[in-house]
């Protein structure tokens, strides 16, 4: 008998220890678009000065697939990504800019300094296309395919060692 | 509070007519700081702020947050519900770009049932091992 009674406060303790273990945890998920999979999302941004702006009609029915990076001259790690942007658009996949929240005159700036490997910009200064992606901060690269289905999204600012992996998802959704 | 809604009818006057036209829906910028003059589609917006979830801030809703894209998030749901845009389908819209994830309220599916029953079947747990001490 006495296990029986002694059953609700093993099942309290238990509780308590489950909660004290997974209070003591940091609660910073990486929240997935739920994008990849789809079509990409209707859009048409401005450009920066004269440049020709991004829309989404711009993304598709290329000869293969492109890269939409989302970028700010506020953002540090976007700058961090830069010479690998570089690198895949010398591979040959074209790299579309969004720049996020962010006035020309930054923007400008910033392309000066860190280097300039888009074809086409958009400025989302509104973030709505930001949202529209699914996207959930800067710096985040989506892979849209030719018949302009989203195919990946890398968040945070792509490393060297992640260029190889986006090439090869590239060739893949060819 | 007068003050406020005066407020956003000059900024609602303010914004640049036309300006958003070529972006998927209309969403004025402005609503991401001022309510809707209407206090019924205002009170019917905050309750579905109230349980969307902030990206950057996680486990603030957008309207407890201050991030910029909490601020977006606000004006895009303050616009569409000024439009007449039924709440859930604004949720839903959502959930589609960030999963389940972006909602306080889970949706009641066969995968999620779990999650739904365990309150309920806890109290009848904690009702039976009541009873039975105090009897």
């Amino acid at each position: 008998m006495p296990l029986t009674r002694l059953l609700p406060l093993v099942a309290l303790l238990a509780l308590g220890v489950f909660l004290a273990l997974n209070l003591g945890r940091p609660q910073q998920a990486t929240i997935r678009s739920a994008m990849v999979g789809k079509p990409v999302p209707a859009f048409a941004l401005p450009g920066l000065g004269d440049r020709p702006g991004l829309a989404s009609a711009d993304l598709a029915g290329g000869e293969g697939p492109v890269l939409v990076n989302f970028f700010a001259s506020w953002c540090l790690p976007c700058r961090v990504e830069a010479p690998q942007l570089k690198a895949l658009a010398e591979a040959g996949i074209p790299i579309h800019g969004i720049a996020l929240r962010d006035a020309p005159a930054d923007i400008a700036a910033f392309l000066a300094r860190h280097g300039d490997p888009f074809v086409r910009i958009g400025r989302d200064e509104q973030g709505q296309v930001a949202i529209a992606f699914g996207s959930s901060g800067v710096p985040e690269t989506f892979l849209i395919d030719r018949r302009g289905i989203i195919r990946l999204q890398h968040q945070g600012e792509i490393r060297p060692e992640h260029v190889a992996e986006i090439l090869a998802e590239a060739r893949r959704w060819r | 509070m007068s003050g406020r809604v005066a407020l956003a009818a000059l900024l609602l006057a303010a914004a640049p007519a036309g300006a958003s036209a070529s972006e998927p829906a209309a969403v004025d910028p402005a609503l991401g700081t001022t309510p809707l003059a209407d206090p019924a589609l205002e009170a019917k917006a905050m309750r579905l702020m109230h349980e969307l979830r902030c990206l950057t801030c996680q486990n603030q809703s957008i309207a407890d947050s201050n991030a910029d894209q909490a601020e977006a998030m606000r004006a895009l749901v303050r616009s569409r519900i000024a439009a007449g845009e039924a709440p859930e389908a604004v949720r839903a819209d959502l959930v589609a770009r960030y999963g389940d994830w972006v909602s306080f309220r889970p949706a009641l599916r066969t995968d999620t049932l779990a999650l739904w029953a365990v309150p309920a079947l806890a109290l009848l747990a904690g009702g039976l091992v009541a009873r039975r001490l105090f009897r």
